[in-house]
């Protein structure tokens, strides 16, 4: 039974990653690259990886999925020139071939996987005592590989402040996005109403489980941040404008609190990054308080894109 | 359990081939950034496999490479959009969505005056 869910998942999932190539309107490809990332996310439960499959369903097919579709509406009148530039057979036969042999190199690879597989789960549990954290993705991200998860902080927020960067002059320090007008009686402007406290608390439920369940900030956070672009297309509040200083701090305040803490841990554990004996999980909670507001917005603000009116 | 890991092994092979086709025939951007996120997912779940291969008893995957799937991911999202951001800007200076060499030439004057 199993089996055969499997294997249909994955021939569904290839035949929307198909689609996604052939269709003729992006708009459709981009629809069809939402329901497929969908369908990933059944894959992350059957390979065991729960928080995977969270972080997968609100960021790589949710949040991902809306910018993707808000593009694809945006260039649509561009569409017709674009597809013009097909490339000759020959160029689509180099390419199926050059992608045919990279598939089969790695299908070659998974067969030859070594039995049995290199693992760091051993050393994970020998060490999870000591993070006092009881989900070992969390102890990973936040005590064994902090200094990932501090880059990755970072990185969202260049990718944002990359983003900003390619505001027209007359824009910057503005408002990001157009000024969203919606029926204020039509169902867009309800659903922003209604669904932002069922959000808010199922976004904080899975970061506060995160600790000891599937869960965590980076998902609670896009859960969070989808809420208040909700808010923001409903016409119901607009962007801040990207000026504001007090907008700024929001943002640094996660990554700062977090360098904060992994610069004092040469002090009092002899590391960066490293936690004094005993007060590894507070200084995990008081990271992950701290980064789960500046995800929210950097990640809400790279969404909304570059500014595109002036603050006024 | 190893059958379920071998099989979606092989479909991330076949994404990365499908996303690595779509991104040098399609020639519209956004298709390409969209076939750059297939290649991305075929590569996750080839990772995700090798997590699922080294679930102990307690996990059913080993947290290690599950937590920097985590990590990917959000990377994967940010430089998608920057990607998507460079795009639109593209499109608003030159009005045309198009990576071809000679396509922009319009927009020089016209980025001139928009940014006086």
């Amino acid at each position: 039974m199993m089996e055969a869910f499997n294997v249909g998942l994955a021939l569904l999932i290839l035949a929307l990653a198909v689609w996604t190539v052939v269709a003729r309107d992006t708009f459709a490809a981009v629809v069809g690259f939402v329901a497929y990332g969908l369908l990933l996310t059944l894959v992350w439960v059957q390979l065991h990886g729960i928080d995977v499959a969270l972080t997968e369903a609100a960021l790589g097919s949710g949040l991902t999925g809306a910018l993707l579709i808000g593009a694809a509406a945006r260039l649509r009148k561009t569409e017709g020139a674009a597809r013009a530039e097909r490339p000759g057979v020959s160029t689509r036969v180099a390419a199926a071939l050059a992608a045919g042999c990279v598939t089969a190199a790695l299908a070659v690879a998974v067969l030859a996987l070594p039995d049995p597989a290199p693992t760091l789960a051993p050393e994970t549990a020998a060490n999870i005592a000591a993070t006092g954290v009881g989900n070992p993705i969390t102890a990973v991200l936040l005590a064994f590989r902090a200094m990932d998860t501090l880059l990755e902080a970072i990185v969202v927020l260049f990718a944002m402040i990359g983003v900003w960067s390619l505001a027209p002059d007359r824009a910057w320090g503005g408002r990001p996005g157009p000024l969203h007008r919606a029926d204020p009686d039509g169902i867009l402007a309800y659903l922003a109403r209604v669904l932002p406290p069922i959000g808010l608390v199922v976004g904080l439920y899975i970061f506060w489980i995160g600790a000891d369940l599937p869960g965590g900030k980076f998902q609670g956070a896009t859960i969070l941040a989808a809420m208040w672009l909700l808010v923001v297309m409903a016409g119901l509040a607009d962007t801040p404008p990207i000026g504001s200083a007090r907008l700024r701090i929001a943002l640094v305040a996660g990554p700062v609190v977090f360098i904060a803490i992994g610069a004092a841990g040469v002090a009092t554990a002899g590391a960066f990054l490293a936690y004094p004996d005993g007060l590894a999980k507070p200084l995990i909670k008081v990271i992950e308080w701290a980064l789960l507001p500046s995800l929210a917005l950097t990640l809400a603000l790279i969404l909304a894109g570059a500014p595109e009116r002036p603050a006024k | 359990m190893t059958d379920a890991a071998t099989l979606f092994g092989l479909c991330a092979a076949a994404l990365v081939g499908i996303g690595l086709y779509a991104f040098i025939v399609n020639p519209q951007p956004l298709r390409k950034i969209v076939a750059f996120n297939v290649i991305g997912n075929g590569v996750f779940v080839l990772f995700g496999v090798i997590a699922r291969r080294g679930g102990m008893l307690e996990w059913g995957g080993d947290p290690v490479p599950q937590a920097l799937l985590i990590t990917g991911l959000v990377v994967a999202f940010s430089a998608t959009a920057l990607a998507v951001a460079l795009l639109l800007r593209l499109a608003d200076e030159t009005g045309a969505a198009t990576l071809a060499a000679d396509a922009p030439e319009g927009a020089k004057a016209d980025a001139g005056a928009g940014d006086g």
